[in-house]
């Protein structure tokens, strides 16, 4: 179901800001912690960047929007196919410094995931592991606050394989799209529902899912599951978010979790 | 690396600018380009910041500006902006904002300078200079401006039909009488091949022409000579055949007949007949042909016959554009055959009401002594009387073949004038001083509202009787006018009234304020305006000129034009003019009733585009006579 039109009411913003400000976690102590625990020394150089205090102006942080397209929906058996990512800011999404992988899984791709992120066989055969794209992603992640729709896909996946490949943890803050979309039309953030979405269930009205979402703040109709075009997608809905519902000056806390 | 962006890839491959890049330069180009979301109202560029990106539209709506806040253009997906400032001191010179909530496409500057250094079309496409971009348009469309440009295979009905050599005449009478046809090609095979000469069989050579035999033949040689029917063809037949190949042009088609004393010209294809064209088809073609049209006018014998003409000249006008005339050649020749109407009709009412009891002058006004008259016209006209003219004897006779032509013309398709200027108009049917009078009152007494009403008669010519009294009046007007600061003033601030809209704004017609609206009007709010300001400039210099483009080259020889701007003004007319006129050949084709309003949506990109360009160049001609003509400026 789409929702027609922007939403025209700027001046109030449905969200408790003070509160959520509360609930929000200290990333810079977090980092300083996971960096003293990492062995890997790519990891050790990515906590060592560290996070934005909690307090900074949205318009002073540097953001990385990032899409992982995968085997399937458990991050526990299934696994990364290709990572796509734009870095940006509030005032420019710096599509020219996109990247885009295609690493090969562990798991052998099955008909069903090939229908929806278009990655073949032959394409994986020839990839690298995730353990040797690894050290450019968190390059690319290092000191940027990660942008998702729906975070915790893109969190859990890669955690998981640094978890399998590695024994290590990967955390980092993160902005979700979908969440934001979510609080604006007043519903408990659940992956869970939009999963059932995928699936077939009747998706709650207005849809928060990425296209629909867009759509209501006059984004183009982009082709889903490429992960760089899923991840500029992100990086656009979030420009259209705060334009509409935020400001530069809001702070970071407010947003990330 | 470069990763692909595949949306925006794909999104610049379908838009125009992009759309002749080669595929390298274009990844090139997708894989350089940032992006930004801008909400509804929120500013993209300010005047004079650093010009650093050229911005491309990928959804939404932006508004640009002049320096001075007003209004330059608007545009959507798929549009435009920042390459004025790219391109000049590295300065933002118009500045924008989002008139919607936009997402913009920004390519940097070392990209786009690249881009246009490097690829001619591009630059051709995006130049900054909009008036030498119309140039150009205007100077292929009259490169390409041939006259009868028709090729001979529109001609070609049907395959041709063929008989072999050893058939005898009377075969040929036979299949010449079952075909219909007038003419046959003979072939040096037993049958010939039936028709097109296709069907032979597989692998064997088509059979060769070696000659033609028409009616004629049988006629002179078969007949007259006494010669039995069972003669062959072969006896009978012309051979040394005269052909025309099909890609020729039905203008040497025709000469190519009169030159060989043939009626008949087998069409070839190679070395293949693919038809036979007949004088026939020529004089049919040519019936749609204006000079046709015009000398059809003379041998009418009625008003309803006249009348009855109404379709040839609409199929001739379509014809013409057809076949790419500019639109110059268009008005000029509609107006020739309107003129034609009015002379014809003056001989039959003159026939039928007796000799005028004194001598008079048939004016035509407006368009048509403009020779700019298109297919929707209203009739402008006007007689002048001798100087024995006595109302009470001789009114009767004139108000009578007044109405007989105006009447007349009506009927034949121009539609009586709401202003009532037409010679069935007491006031508008007066002896030659009488005329001498309003003229020399309107000039030297002149009132912009008086001359709204009388603007018209400074397009006169004399169509018709004492033709050289139109001439006089013509002289006096150029003589008065000019220097005449006052008189020019008011006809420059009538010649203001009617303003060219913005542009064009997703499918609606922008206006300078930002209004919207569905259709514009070609003639009220482009031609009319254009021709109105030529007028004055014409005026002011002592131009006798009546056709628009001619009182252009005065004006330029003149030199009170910027420099340039003359020639911008022929480009913008000819290209309104040329609009117009194709919008009212499709009209017709579709079997609609034409007009002078179009919808934005049946304007090609192109079009609009170009359109806008002529907007432009006429709204600052209308600030530059606004300037030059101030009352009490001197000129």
């Amino acid at each position: 179901m789409l929702y027609l039109g922007p939403p025209r009411d700027p001046g109030a913003p449905s969200v408790p800001r003070v509160a959520r400000a509360d609930l929000a976690p200290d990333w810079t102590a977090r980092c300083a912690a996971l960096a003293a625990e990492a062995r890997d020394p790519r990891l050790c150089a990515f906590y060592a960047a560290g996070a934005p205090a909690g307090d900074t102006p949205l318009g002073q942080v540097e953001l990385v929007a990032v899409d992982v397209e995968t085997t399937g929906l458990d991050p526990e058996r299934d696994e990364i196919v290709s990572v796509g990512l734009v870095p940006f800011d509030l005032t420019r999404i710096r599509a020219s410094a996109s990247r885009h992988w295609i690493v090969r899984p562990r798991r052998a791709l099955d008909a069903e995931s090939v229908a929806v992120h278009g990655i073949t066989h032959s394409q994986v055969a020839d990839a690298p592991d995730f353990t040797e794209v690894l050290g450019e992603l968190l390059e690319q992640l290092a000191g940027r606050v990660v942008v998702a729709h729906c975070a915790p896909i893109e969190r859990g996946f890669l955690a998981a394989a640094c978890r399998e490949r590695l024994g290590e943890v990967l955390e980092f803050p993160a902005i979700d799209t979908m969440e934001l979309e979510a609080r604006a039309h007043r519903q408990p953030p659940s992956v869970w529902a939009w999963l059932a979405g995928l699936f077939g269930r009747r998706a709650p009205v207005p849809s928060i899912r990425l296209a629909a979402a867009r759509a209501r703040y006059g984004l183009p109709r982009y082709r889903p599951h490429h992960a760089a075009v899923d991840a500029l997608a992100a990086a656009e809905l979030l420009q259209a978010q705060v334009a509409h519902r935020y400001a530069a000056d809001t702070s970071l806390a407010e947003l990330w979790s | 690396m470069q990763v692909e962006q595949l949306e925006i890839l794909d999104f610049l491959r379908a838009h125009p600018p992009f759309a002749g890049l080669p595929e390298d330069t274009l990844r090139g180009v997708a894989a350089a380009v940032d992006v930004r979301y801008y909400k509804a109202g929120e500013r993209i560029l300010e005047f004079g910041q650093t010009a650093e990106w050229w911005f491309v539209v990928r959804s939404g709506a932006v508004e640009v500006y002049r320096r001075d806040g007003t209004l330059y253009n608007r545009l959507t997906e798929g549009g435009y902006f920042g390459e004025f400032g790219l391109l000049r001191n590295k300065r933002v010179r118009f500045p924008a904002a989002a008139l919607e909530d936009t997402l913009v496409y920004q390519i940097p500057e070392p990209v786009f300078t690249e881009l246009f250094e490097n690829n001619e079309a591009f630059a051709d496409y995006v130049e900054i200079e909009d008036r030498s971009r119309l140039r150009q348009v205007v100077s292929r469309r009259e490169d390409a401006n041939q006259p009868m440009t028709a090729k001979v295979d529109s001609l070609v009905g049907r395959a041709p039909v063929m008989l072999g050599h050893e058939a005898s005449a009377l075969d040929a009478a036979r299949r010449m009488t079952e075909e219909g046809v007038s003419s046959l090609l003979i072939t040096d095979g037993e049958r010939g091949g039936e028709s097109g000469g296709e069907d032979g069989q597989e692998g064997a050579p088509a059979p060769r022409v070696v000659g033609i035999i028409t009616d004629r033949d049988l006629r002179t040689r078969l007949l007259a000579e006494g010669l039995p029917h069972d003669t062959s063809v072969s006896r009978i037949m012309s051979t040394g055949l005269v052909t025309v190949a099909h890609s020729q042009l039905v203008f040497e088609a025709m000469q190519r007949m009169l030159r060989n004393n043939v009626h008949h010209l087998p069409v070839l294809r190679g070395s293949q007949p693919i038809g036979v064209i007949a004088l026939s088809d020529i004089i049919h073609h040519e019936s749609r042909n204006s000079l046709f049209v015009v000398g059809n006018i003379f041998r009418q014998q009625s008003v309803d016959d006249l009348a009855a003409l109404t379709a040839d000249v609409r199929a001739c006008f379509v014809r013409m554009v057809g076949e790419e005339a500019s639109s110059r050649v268009v008005g000029a020749v509609m107006s020739a055959i309107g003129r034609s109407f009015k002379q014809r009709l003056l001989e039959l009412a003159e026939a039928e009401l007796g000799p005028p009891p004194v001598p008079y002058c048939f004016l035509a006004l407006g368009s048509m002594a403009r020779q700019e008259q298109l297919i929707v016209t209203d009739q402008d006209n006007a007689l002048i009387l001798d100087e024995r003219f006595d109302p009470a004897r001789h009114d009767d006779y004139f108000k009578a073949l007044a109405t007989f032509v105006c009447d007349g013309l009506a009927r034949c398709g121009y539609s009586y004038c709401t202003g009532g200027v037409m010679a069935t108009n007491p006031r508008w049917r007066q002896p030659l001083h009488v005329w001498e009078g309003y003229f020399s009152a309107w000039i030297e007494r002149p009132s912009a509202q008086g001359l709204l009403d009388s603007g018209i008669f400074f397009d006169l010519d004399g169509v018709w009787g004492e033709t050289a009294w139109a001439d006089r009046l013509r002289e006096l007007v150029a003589r008065k006018a000019r220097g005449n600061s006052l008189f020019l003033a008011c006809m420059a601030r009538n010649a203001l009234l009617r303003t060219p809209p913005l542009g064009f704004f997703k499918d609606f017609v922008m206006e300078s304020d930002g209004r919207h609206s569905n259709a514009i009007n070609m003639k009220r709010r482009g031609t009319a305006p254009l021709a109105d300001l030529v007028r004055v400039h014409a005026l002011a210099v002592g131009s006798r000129a009546r056709n628009s483009f001619e009182r252009l080259r005065d004006i330029i020889a003149a030199d009170i034009l910027p420099r340039g701007r003359g020639q911008d003004l022929h480009d913008a007319l000819e290209f309104i003019f040329a609009v117009r006129v194709r919008h009212q050949a499709e009209d017709l084709a579709a079997g609609r009733e034409p007009d002078n309003s179009i919808e934005p949506e049946k304007l090609s990109d192109f079009e609009r585009k170009s359109l806008r360009d002529a907007f432009q160049i006429l709204a600052d001609a209308q600030k530059f006579l606004k300037f030059r003509y101030q009352p009490g400026r001197a000129n």
